[in-house]
């Protein structure tokens, strides 16, 4: 599979900026009607860009059904989900308790399920069983999408990465490969240790997205790493973050990202006509002059 | 390496679990919670070793320090435990909810000699290190008033069944949320010296409080208010502000950024710019061996790593300084149910304060008891200590 180069993110929608609550707020409010989600996103298509790389938000279950609802004007439109939206489960887990919280995200039917709700200790411990359970979950409202890259959320992944559940990525990587035909990307802000992971778990080639950029904002444990993990070892970045919420100017941006040559792809999100067309073209104009 | 121990495998614990094992100076050895489908199913999958009775892991397992992070009201217990083990202590927030009991601990752990924290992570956020860096350096000038701001989405509707929502069991937004604010206030400008207006109002609880508001009284003249309520969701997650005003300025702090305005800036004794100066987290936080849900987690407990390793007790957020935001926060409760203060607390003789020592009437708070359902939570915590 070839990886798009531009992929459009969704945290504008949704109230995610590193550098201020009053811009996520604004955002928030700007973008509080689905219409004014889905007119941003004509802009991204009518520019050129094909992927939306989105959370499983409710709200974008709402995009779904559009896109779905025009089969013809979103002809090579394509969704890159990440999962979970972390938010709605941390905020699940501070209001019920982990285990409740777990019951209220698993399908009401079904042994596991069954299980879960009779409150009985699963004997099996079956984790494989239950990832499954909540990627299908998570995967119900992109039906008859295009989903050709399938992301596990970087709170996810760096909390099992850091506990040690490293089978897990094993299980997220054969079961979206084996139902919905995507290949897993992994969502990181620890990048170097990921990818070491991966690789012991038998994850080839992994598909990679963290924070990648000049200021070496939130590049864990730090940028020399991540410049020589890019140049040196097999694996596909993306590069997210790039502008740092607006801390470094796109072309300077944009140009520190080009210039590590291995980079698949490049994630951004933007509200306004003239920066999604803007961003488009440096990073057009910038990939070609690498 | 630092040999260390978790017990509580909660929604901190398990955050803390991921930072622990992946510190470059650490060995996380052992890890205890009661529900032993939680620990069975990580040791199934990590390998970590598991115990059920942290009493047991501390007798066996030699720890250098332990993470403490359970519900609040188990804290005392085995804080004190792990102190007569000569183990380290890092205690998850809020402390002791009695500022007698987490005073007796903090005296404890200083005869001993042992390195003690409590996880006020906001001590540790990048902005708010920059605002402390602000006002010490004088750039406010004579910093006459303070607001004290903490939102979120915890209790958005009348049922709601774990330990936070539980009084007895260090729930309520006072401890959850306003002890954020009060910490903060202690650590940018000191303790306050009295409270006043104190409102502990429940919105959607039944037993416990869901906004917070008072004024407090610091020394010099300092004035602030603190508000703090928990069943706001317009904010996605817990969002903490303060602001300032000085006779040279204003600043205003968030996680993301610091704003400061500044009047004359020969005033102060760091290098300044007249007028706005803006900074941000992406520019203010420094990355750290392992990143999860934000830079603040990590460094405190590299903090505790590192002054286990060091020999040096005096942390950035100690048992002291946590026993101090209690006192406040008993403070606050006292003023909401119009009780005097102690003597010992206000530095006036209080008139009947033998009635201050008895638990608080449930009416003080405004709200009413109603015993609730033990939560897993609590069956599990409880648990340990039984």
């Amino acid at each position: 599979m070839t990886m798009q180069r531009i992929l459009f993110g969704d945290n504008q929608f949704f109230g995610v900026n590193h550098m201020s609550e009053e811009k996520a707020r604004a955002q928030l409010m700007r973008f509080e009607s689905d219409q004014a989600i889905i007119d941003v996103l004509d802009i991204a298509y009518e520019a050129g860009i094909r992927v939306f790389m989105c959370t499983t938000h409710d709200r974008i279950a709402v995009i779904c059904d559009h896109v779905r609802a025009h089969p013809t004007r979103y002809a090579d439109f394509e969704f890159y989900p990440c999962m979970p939206y972390a938010h709605k489960y941390a905020n699940a887990v501070t209001e019920h308790g982990m285990f409740e919280a777990l019951k209220l995200f698993l399908p009401k039917e079904g042994a596991i399920g069954a299980l879960m709700k009779s409150g009985v200790s699963v004997a099996t411990k079956d984790m494989q069983g239950i990832a499954r359970l909540l990627i299908d979950a998570e995967m119900k409202m992109f039906h008859g999408l295009r989903t050709p890259v399938i992301w596990l959320q970087n709170v996810v992944t760096d909390l099992l990465l850091g506990s040690g559940f490293n089978d897990a990525f094993r299980y997220f990587a054969d079961h979206v490969k084996a139902k919905y035909g995507a290949e897993p990307g992994f969502i990181t802000m620890n990048m170097p240790k990921l990818l070491d992971v991966l690789e012991a778990q038998g994850i080839e080639n992994p598909i990679i997205c963290a924070n990648i950029n000049k200021l070496g904002f939130r590049m864990c444990p730090g940028i020399a790493q991540y410049e020589a993990l890019i140049a040196t070892r097999r694996f596909r970045p993306v590069a997210m973050s790039v502008l740092a919420s607006g801390a470094i100017p796109p072309r300077e941006a944009i140009d520190y990202v080009c210039r590590q040559k291995n980079i698949k792809s490049i994630v951004f999100g933007a509200s306004s006509r003239g920066n999604i067309q803007e961003t488009k073209r440096l990073i057009d104009e910038l990939s070609a002059a690498a | 390496m630092v040999r260390l121990g978790l017990i509580g495998l909660g929604k901190m614990g398990v955050s803390h679990l991921a930072i622990m094992r992946t510190h470059p100076d650490a060995e996380l050895v052992a890890v205890c919670d009661t529900t032993r489908y939680v620990i069975d199913t990580l040791a199934k999958y990590t390998g970590v070793e598991v115990y059920s009775d942290y009493k047991r892991m501390l007798r066996e397992k030699q720890l250098d320090g332990v993470v403490i992070a359970t519900p609040s009201r188990f804290h005392a217990e085995m804080v004190r435990d792990a102190l007569e083990h000569g183990v380290h202590v890092f205690c998850e927030k809020p402390f002791c909810l009695d500022p007698d009991v987490g005073q007796r601990l903090a005296d404890l752990a200083r005869q001993r000699g042992l390195v003690n924290q409590v996880g006020y992570h906001y001590r540790f956020v990048s902005a708010f290190r920059e605002a402390k860096r602000l006002i010490d350096g004088g750039a406010l000038g004579r910093l006459h008033h303070f607001r004290a701001e903490a939102y979120g989405p915890v209790v958005l509707r009348p049922k709601n069944s774990t330990w936070r929502a539980s009084k007895s069991e260090g729930g309520g937004c006072l401890y959850d949320y306003a002890s954020h604010a009060i910490d903060l206030v202690n650590f940018l400008l000191g303790e306050p010296e009295r409270v006043g207006g104190t409102v502990l109002n429940t919105i959607f609880s039944r037993d416990v409080e869901d906004e917070v508001y008072a004024t407090l009284f610091l020394a010099g003249g300092v004035t602030g208010q603190i508000a703090a309520n928990w069943s706001e969701d317009s904010h996605r997650k817990m969002s903490t502000k303060m602001s300032f005003w000085g006779t040279n300025g204003r600043l205003t702090v968030d996680r993301q950024e610091t704003q400061l305005y500044v009047r004359d800036p020969s005033v102060a004794s760091i290098p300044l710019k007249a007028g706005w100066t803006m900074s941000y987290t992406t520019g203010l936080s420094e990355n750290q061996a392992f990143y999860l849900r934000g830079e603040e987690y990590s460094a405190q407990i590299d903090h505790f790593v590192r002054a286990i390793a060091s020999g040096d007790t005096d942390t950035v957020s100690t048992f002291a300084t946590a026993v101090a935001t209690d006192r406040v926060a008993a403070m606050m409760k006292r003023d909401a149910a119009g009780l005097p203060e102690p003597a010992a607390a206000s530095g006036l003789v209080a008139s009947g304060s033998a009635a201050v020592s008895s638990p608080l009437p449930p009416s003080a708070t405004l709200v009413r008891p109603v015993r609730a359902p033990w939560p897993a939570l609590f069956r599990r915590a409880r648990a340990l200590v039984s």
